[in-house]
């Protein structure tokens, strides 16, 4: 138990004194992560409303691979990131190992299956009666498509909020492809891997701490936006 | 609009056996995976007799592959369990600090030094050494072949070049800062790498960059033929690397198993142990010397 209050007053202590490795890891994690959710709505939301909305043969295998998806392992995910980048690898040339735009694709790997999930989930579930009221007023398809979107929104933005979750808390992929380069790749899970691997428990418990609030601040966002759901 | 409805649904309990045949596949597939990883090797099911004996090791070690061969000799020789936990000599030794370990194996003469003068140890016994490398690419842009190892640091930090550190204060990154004390401290550069990871993952990222790096001889021969790294300063005396098992002070922690402990150390420095340390070859090269077997009969 002194381990971790030690580690709480540190945390405080890093970034009262605004340590930089600290924050400039924090920093790193959110943009990285938030970046990597962005680019995955841009395709996920799109496949997610379409697999939804429209029918086609394999539909049903195309949802179930992308729900499958959502459980694939980071470490998974890094390895065959690792592959691709690899010097050896057919993508070597791009010279994306150990930098933050591979962790960058990882991470949008890590998030479509889940945001094409939840769209999925929220376009389906909305009630079909406003697609054909829309419909019946005479609104075009592009029209119609946003209505549905905009009804769904909650449900998307849910989405969203689960994936940059995952993102920002998980280990594989910036361990493996980021390589935690001091300056450059660390961010605040491979940080905490590493301080606690150094002996550093303090530092360790720091940075966790930091991630756990980002979190929970993630998290009561998430209940905000469940709650409306409700009461609609 | 009903007819909607009932299709959705439908085609939703469709989806079901698939999705949970994708899942019963996903979990199996991992299952598999568990069970051939060669670490729960040394962990096994069988119920220990005398005891749990848990022995913190750094990555090095690990690495190269001896305690697979020493280890499960010592298991059925106490009919015990070892637990073998893999981190740098820092970690290795805040872990004996701490009594979260019973035993270690660390190679860091200093910080040993200071963990038995705070009474954190009860013994201190070297049993054996090796060597460190600098590795670094056959084209060897700093031009350090055969170099000393001090030269060879002073030239690659003027020049700049691709460096990768371990940065985890473990024993050969403890060896790394010792060598930048020599030529008066470490001035980092852009591409000096700290990437606070294991020695295994660190030459590897120092061969993808095609970076140089320290790295022990064990780990070094266990990874040679994947990397494309190759020697360039080795066999320097200043580059001994002296390995030394410790047994964390019982009286200062409960729960530890101080007896076990000290027999692992006595089966480390027994005559057939340290015979076996001088026989472990990997690729036909012995990767340990050992320090106290006595002259050939």
């Amino acid at each position: 138990m002194e381990l971790l209050w030690d580690g709480l007053t540190g945390a405080l202590q890093l970034l009262l004194e605004r340590d930089t490795l600290v924050l400039r890891a924090a920093w790193r994690s959110l943009w990285i992560s938030g970046l990597a959710v962005a680019l995955a709505g841009c395709g996920g939301i799109p496949v997610g409303f379409l697999l939804a909305q429209t029918r086609f043969i394999g539909r049903s295998v195309c949802v179930v691979l992308f729900r499958a998806g959502m459980s694939i392992p980071t470490v998974l995910i890094g390895l065959v990131c690792y592959a691709l980048f690899s010097r050896r690898g057919p993508l070597g040339g791009l010279d994306l190992l150990y930098t933050q735009w591979g962790i960058l694709v990882g991470e949008c790997a890590l998030a479509v299956p889940i945001i094409v999930t939840w769209t999925h989930r929220a376009v389906g579930g909305l009630d079909p009666r406003a697609a054909e009221t829309v419909w019946t007023m005479g609104a075009g398809p592009l029209r119609r498509w946003w209505v549905l979107i905009s009804e769904a929104r909650v449900g998307i933005a849910l989405a969203l909020l689960t994936a940059f979750a995952r993102c920002l808390t998980e280990l594989g992929i910036a361990m493996m492809v980021g390589g935690n380069v001091k300056y450059r790749t660390r961010t605040l899970t491979t940080a905490t891997a590493v301080e606690t691997a150094r002996g550093e428990f303090d530092r360790g418990v720091a940075m966790s701490t930091i991630l756990f609030l980002v979190a929970l601040l993630v998290t009561v966002l998430h209940a905000w936006c469940n709650r409306g759901k409700r009461e609609r | 609009m009903r007819g909607a409805l009932v299709w959705h649904r439908l085609a939703r309990a469709r989806c079901l056996p698939g999705a949970a045949l994708c899942f019963l596949t996903i979990v199996g597939s991992q299952g598999c995976v568990a069970e051939k990883d060669p670490s729960s090797v040394t962990a096994s099911a069988e119920p220990p007799k005398a005891g749990v004996l848990r022995l913190a090791t750094t990555t090095s070690t690990r690495d190269s592959g001896l305690l697979d061969v020493l280890v499960p000799g010592f298991e059925s020789q106490q009919g015990c369990r070892v637990d073998v936990i893999a981190v740098g000599t820092g970690a290795a030794l805040r872990l004996g600090e701490a009594g979260d370990v019973d035993v270690l194996v660390v190679h860091a003469r200093n910080a040993e030094r200071a963990f038995m003068a705070a009474k954190y140890g009860t013994r201190h016994e070297e049993f054996m050494f090796n060597h460190f490398l600098l590795v670094g690419p056959a084209s060897d842009p700093a031009k350090i072949h055969a170099l000393e190892p001090a030269a060879a640091f002073a030239r690659i930090a003027t020049g700049k070049h691709v460096y990768f550190s371990r940065g985890d204060d473990s024993g050969t990154h403890k060896r790394e800062l010792q060598i930048w004390e020599q030529l008066g401290g470490l001035v980092e550069w852009v591409d000096y790498c700290e990437v606070g990871q294991g020695m295994g993952p660190t030459l590897m990222m120092a061969d993808e960059k095609q970076g140089y790096t320290l790295v022990d001889m064990g780990t070094y021969l266990k990874f040679k033929e994947k990397i494309a790294l190759v020697p360039l300063v080795e066999e320097a005396n200043s580059l001994r690397n002296p390995y030394a098992a410790l047994v964390v002070n019982a009286a200062r922690h409960d729960k530890l198993n101080a007896a076990l402990a000290g027999a692992f150390v006595d089966f480390l420095i027994s005559q057939p142990t340290q015979r076996q340390i001088a026989d472990f070859r990997i690729s036909g090269r012995a990767l340990f010397t050992p320090t106290r077997l006595d002259a050939a009969p």
